[in-house]
């Protein structure tokens, strides 16, 4: 597999990767790597299987090849486990707890750490990237707007103070401003805190715009890789996700 | 119009067993969206070890409190070895799940304990308390053990991480996971909280109506009509609804219907809330689209 010559040992390593649900196989054999640090971003059409790999990754479906992060293997492990070892999972559909208060959705968030008191000042830090959530930090979760529960869930995910951040399809459902806003906010939590993304999207050209690395998915395996500046220029992606 | 003052509080204070065991059927129904038709025996049978306890010499809060231990633990194995073990979705498969555990209970009970009704202890005073001639000091502390269980499970809920977690964990397993919530411990939890809360009910109510095996049949079929006046989702709603089908049999009992037949109102109110107005006084109404 083309993995890029700078990363020696990788947070992310994923060998031969297959799933799929029941009898229906998704992934064959997908591999790819990210380096700390680094965005990264899984391409591809509806149905390629960017959302299953996701799914794969944290083991809420059964993964069959090889998972390691940050030199552990992973891919025999429950998803409680692989949360505890720093991987946070904005899933498809958002995932808000709908009948809790947004200060709730968040606290579960932090649910497995244990200094309480940097928890705390977590609520300040997200609630700064976020000051929408300030204003309703004790509404019903379920209350929010499309945005602001996509907000909620990726602020969810940052009171892990996670290593890794899995993201599905953030952009999905909001208005371009709100989209612009929330990728300048990931690109800010990546370069001031060190945070890692993968980061599959249907909006290709907004998500190459924010990696570093790009992979292209059809039917389940990898048929495309490099830099996103790399990728962004191919003839073929050009053609099919950028429209130009 | 002392006998009306009188029917009302003894009402309130059967009311807030019905409450107690309301409460541990919704606890239970969100976790699993069903009824657990063996709250009522698991209560029983729990009853029965404190009984056994305290025959055995154990004194009468020790025993309590021992019993409160082993109901959890017996709602913590119910849910690990039998519940947890049944991949069915099937409603009905799982509602003869319930039905086998009441059955079964109910029989090593009888078993164990032969079917002779029995006297349980109360742990209050046999004078009336405070000088007041409304309520037996029974009826007076029964409330008020309702009332400390009660405020001990909201703050539990409302105010620690693991009531949280529990919360969640009953609302959306799957993002409870990526949270790193371990959600087959938090039914387990759940279980073996609604089966303490049950033990204590069954503890306060035995001096009322005497211990036998078939002592929570009457009480868990006023349990479901409170569950349901309140609305079978919603906690506090369950509480509501204990109270006011306590006074509610009482009070017809005494003057309209007559004792004979009082269970006969719980009954009236379930086809009546399930007719006339399904999702309950306080629970919320469930949409689908198709």
């Amino acid at each position: 597999m083309n993995v890029p010559a700078a990363m020696n040992k990788p947070l992310l390593d994923v060998v031969d990767l297959h799933a799929g649900y029941g009898l229906t196989r998704v992934l064959h054999g997908i591999s790819f790597a990210l380096a700390e640090g680094s965005i990264t971003t899984l391409l591809g059409a509806n149905g390629a299987g960017k959302t299953t790999t996701l799914r794969a990754l944290c083991a809420m479906i059964r993964p069959q090849g090889q998972v390691t992060f940050d030199g552990q293997r992973i891919d025999a492990r429950a998803t409680e486990d692989i949360v505890r070892l720093g991987i946070a999972h904005v899933p498809e559909g958002r995932g808000t707890f709908v009948h809790l208060s947004t200060e709730e959705n968040l606290r579960l968030g932090a649910y497995v750490r244990k200094d309480r008191a940097a928890v705390e000042q977590d609520f300040d830090r997200v609630y700064g990237y976020f000051p929408r959530l300030a204003e309703r930090r004790h509404q019903q979760a379920g209350t929010l707007s499309g945005g602001e529960q996509q907000m909620l869930a990726v602020s969810r995910a940052l009171m892990l103070r996670p290593r890794l951040l899995l993201l599905d399809e953030p952009s999905f459902g909001l208005a371009p401003l709100i989209v612009g806003e929330l990728f300048a906010i990931l690109r800010a939590i990546n370069e001031r805190e060190r945070v890692s993304i993968l980061l599959v999207e249907q909006n290709a050209a907004m998500a190459l715009d924010l990696a570093d690395h790009a992979y292209l998915i059809e039917t389940g395996r990898v048929v495309l890789s490099g830099t996103s500046h790399d990728v962004k220029r191919n003839d073929a992606v050009r053609a099919s996700y950028l429209g130009y | 119009m002392d006998t009306f003052v009188h029917q009302v509080l003894a009402g309130l204070a059967t009311g807030g067993i019905y409450a107690s065991v309301a409460l541990a059927l919704v606890m239970i129904h969100q976790a699993t969206h069903l009824l657990n038709f063996a709250q009522g025996e698991m209560a029983m049978f729990s009853t029965y070890i404190a009984w056994a306890l305290i025959n055995a010499g154990v004194p009468y809060w020790a025993a309590f409190f021992l019993t409160i231990g082993f109901a959890f633990v017996l709602g913590l194995a119910i849910q690990h070895f039998v519940m947890r073990n049944i991949r069915s979705t099937s409603v009905l498969q799982l509602v003869i799940v319930f039905i086998g555990l009441l059955v079964i209970f109910n029989s090593v009970a009888g078993w164990l304990f032969t079917y002779t009704i029995k006297v349980f202890p109360s742990p209050f005073p046999k004078e009336s308390l405070f000088g007041q001639k409304y309520l037996s000091s029974h009826e007076l502390g029964a409330i008020g053990v309702t009332l400390v269980v009660l405020t001990l499970l909201w703050a539990f809920f409302r105010f620690t991480e693991l009531g949280l977690a529990m919360r969640a964990a009953a609302q959306n397993p799957t993002s409870s996971r990526l949270v790193g919530i371990r959600v087959a411990w938090m039914l387990a939890l759940g279980w073996g909280l609604a089966a303490a809360i049950g033990a204590i009910a069954g503890m306060m109510v035995a001096p009322i109506v005497y211990l036998d095996p078939n002592m929570m049949a009457g009480i868990l079929l006023y349990a479901f009509a409170a569950a349901l006046i309140g609305g079978i989702d919603s906690p506090g709603g369950a509480v509501v609804g204990g109270l006011l089908v306590g006074v509610l049999e009482n009070v017809l009992g005494a003057y309209v219907v007559g004792n004979e037949l009082k269970l006969g109102v719980a009954l009236v109110l379930i086809i009546g809330v399930l007719l006339v107005k399904p999702s309950g006084l306080f629970g919320s109404v469930q949409v689908t689209r198709v």
